[in-house]
């Protein structure tokens, strides 16, 4: 039993191991005198230096920021409409057409919906003679992805609630919009505050669906990241990467620990209230 | 208006608004993408299928992409190559993570959430950049080639990237979360007083794993190897950035007939053909996460 234990053990370092080893090498690498990105010649701070003359990035930077902004928001609203669809109507007319769409961008190969969302675009813009290939375009791309997944973040967390809670606030009067806002909205918060960072991250790092649709002048980050890793292997992308690492781990951990102790103070409220009743 | 009507119009609004945005911006440009397939390209501009002409409609399709796609056998072998090399990928997650899983399902419960936070952790890391590491880890100058040839243990560098191990490296690296949550899920809920049962009923612990923890976790290995596999198939970054030239696979085509060849309905064809030979998985997928749904919901 014990050899089990420790072999289980072993496993999961290795796993841990191979999930981990290539970060921390980025992050180790990035702080390399050397303009070789491989051979080591002493710490030093010069590559961050250079990132901040860094014209291209820095330009890419703000623009994929605005964007996962914006993506975020829509994603995260039309995901929680979708999920509180499925949730709420078991049966209604296309509802396995509409599971189907919802679910297929998650495995669907993003060159298929970058092609096929940039074909749409151009006959659209044949017929119309809008939209013109940018922002807009991207923002609608990731939206697509973004969606999917929120939607499956919120609908998890709809399914772990209790429906006595909303049949409760029904029963003592409240109005269907009351109970939404009252009832239901603050226990999936947390789900649509994870759901919220989930699409902020997959649009900030997504390089084929903005490749498709974008256009001239709108050359998001991970889109010279990848032109410039595709060269070989450069500096200037080991620090992008360090940087990220850090702003990832920080903000991970706090919204973890701010949501876990949320939960805990919400379920000793409840143990409570239950108490009482 | 009574408020069983306004209860019908919220109910339309809800399900119409997503319902609307998916079907124009995710069916219809499916059959966008079919239409330009078999419609011709006239120097820059395709011709439509259907035209209106002296007071005709005709109907003008074009099969001769797709014929030129079955009769070069370079386009079939790279489809053959995208499926064998996902097979691949997803099969080798399959055996690393299930073990995995496994030991982070019977892990203390108060350790279970710190655990799946580290598996999730890099997920939140860019992708990109997580791909782009291996580039410098596998390189010929690389890190790994470095510390071999330090230790005595290679006379020379071995070649390690942009050889079909890379490639599937890669893949396996980026897309493990995604066979180690549905595989922790299912067997995180699995009832452990079944295998005390079959212990008690003279089972030995392999037999008791194969005929019950196996079984019950049939629905997590489905939907981590489709999570795996479909998007696999079309990948393009990590076969652009970590596999070379034996390695073609069929995402990378698409992309050049595209944006290298311009020929839009060559890489229509293409979309269209893997769609296709995705679907049977796509669909399974689908009826997976149904399923999942309605039992949650139940």
């Amino acid at each position: 039993m014990k050899s089990r234990q420790s072999l289980a053990g072993v496993w999961m370092a290795v796993v841990f191991v191979f999930l981990y080893l290539p970060i921390v090498t980025l992050v180790v690498l990035s702080f390399n005198a050397s303009p070789m990105v491989t051979s080591w010649g002493g710490w030093s701070l010069r590559w961050y230096e250079a990132l901040t003359h860094d014209q291209e990035m820095i330009a890419g930077f703000r623009l994929s920021l605005a964007i996962a902004t914006l993506t975020a928001c829509s994603s995260v609203l039309l995901g929680t409409l979708a999920a509180l669809s499925l949730h709420r109507f078991k049966r209604f007319r296309g509802r396995t057409l509409f599971v189907g769409m919802v679910n297929a961008p998650l495995v669907m190969p993003e060159v298929i919906i970058g092609l096929s969302l940039l074909l749409l675009l151009v006959s659209v813009q044949r017929l119309f003679g809008f939209p013109e290939r940018g922002f807009a375009t991207i923002w609608l791309g990731h939206t697509l992805l973004g969606m999917a997944y929120a939607t499956v973040v919120v609908l998890s967390r709809l399914q772990e609630v209790s429906p006595s809670l909303e049949e409760a606030a029904q029963d003592l009067g409240c109005r269907p919009l009351q109970v939404f806002f009252l009832v239901t909205l603050p226990l999936i918060v947390q789900a649509i505050g994870s759901a919220w960072l989930l699409t902020f991250t997959l649009s900030l790092d997504d390089v084929v669906l903005s490749a498709f649709l974008s256009g001239p002048g709108s050359t998001t980050m991970p889109i010279t990241i990848f032109s410039r890793a595709r060269l070989g292997v450069s500096p200037s992308v080991n620090t992008v990467a360090a940087i990220t690492v850090a702003v990832v781990s920080v903000a991970v951990v706090a919204a973890s620990v701010l949501m876990a102790r949320a939960q805990r103070r919400r379920d000793q409220e409840m143990a409570a209230a239950y108490r009482l009743g | 208006m009574s408020a069983n009507a306004l209860a019908r119009w919220g109910a339309r609004a809800l399900i119409g608004a997503p319902m609307l945005f998916l079907l124009s911006f995710f069916l219809l440009p499916f059959l966008v993408v079919f239409k330009i397939s078999v419609s011709e390209m006239d120097t820059v501009f395709f011709r439509d299928v259907l035209t209106w002409a002296d007071g005709l409609i005709t109907l003008k399709v074009n099969f001769a992409n797709y014929f030129i796609l079955v009769e070069d056998g370079l386009y079939l072998a790279t489809y053959a190559r995208s499926l064998g090399y996902a097979g691949a990928t997803a099969l080798i997650c399959l055996l690393i993570a299930y073990p995995f899983a496994y030991c982070i399902a019977r892990s203390p419960s108060e350790r279970r959430p710190a655990l799946l936070m580290m598996v999730m952790l890099p997920f939140w890391t860019s992708f990109l950049l997580r791909i782009y590491a291996w580039k410098i880890l596998l390189a010929d100058s690389g890190v790994f080639n470095q510390m071999l040839l330090a230790l005595g243990l290679i006379a020379e560098p071995i070649k390690m990237m942009n050889t079909p191990f890379s490639l599937v490296l890669g893949m396996v690296y980026c897309y493990i979360p995604f066979m180690i949550l549905p595989l922790y899920a299912t067997l995180v809920k699995m009832d452990l007083s079944l295998l005390e049962a079959a212990l008690d009923l003279g089972a030995t612990p392999a037999q008791a794993f194969w005929r019950i923890t196996v079984p019950l976790s049939k629905n997590g290995i489905i939907a981590g190897f489709m999570l795996v596999f479909i998007p696999c198939v079309g990948e393009f970054v990590i076969p652009e950035l970590l596999g070379g030239p034996q390695t073609l696979m069929i995402g990378r085509v698409l992309w050049d007939e595209f944006f290298g060849n311009n020929d839009w309905p060559m890489a229509a064809t293409v979309a269209v053909v893997m769609v296709l030979l995705i679907i049977v998985p796509l669909a399974l997928f689908n009826k997976h996460q149904a399923e999942s749904h309605a039992r949650a919901g139940a």
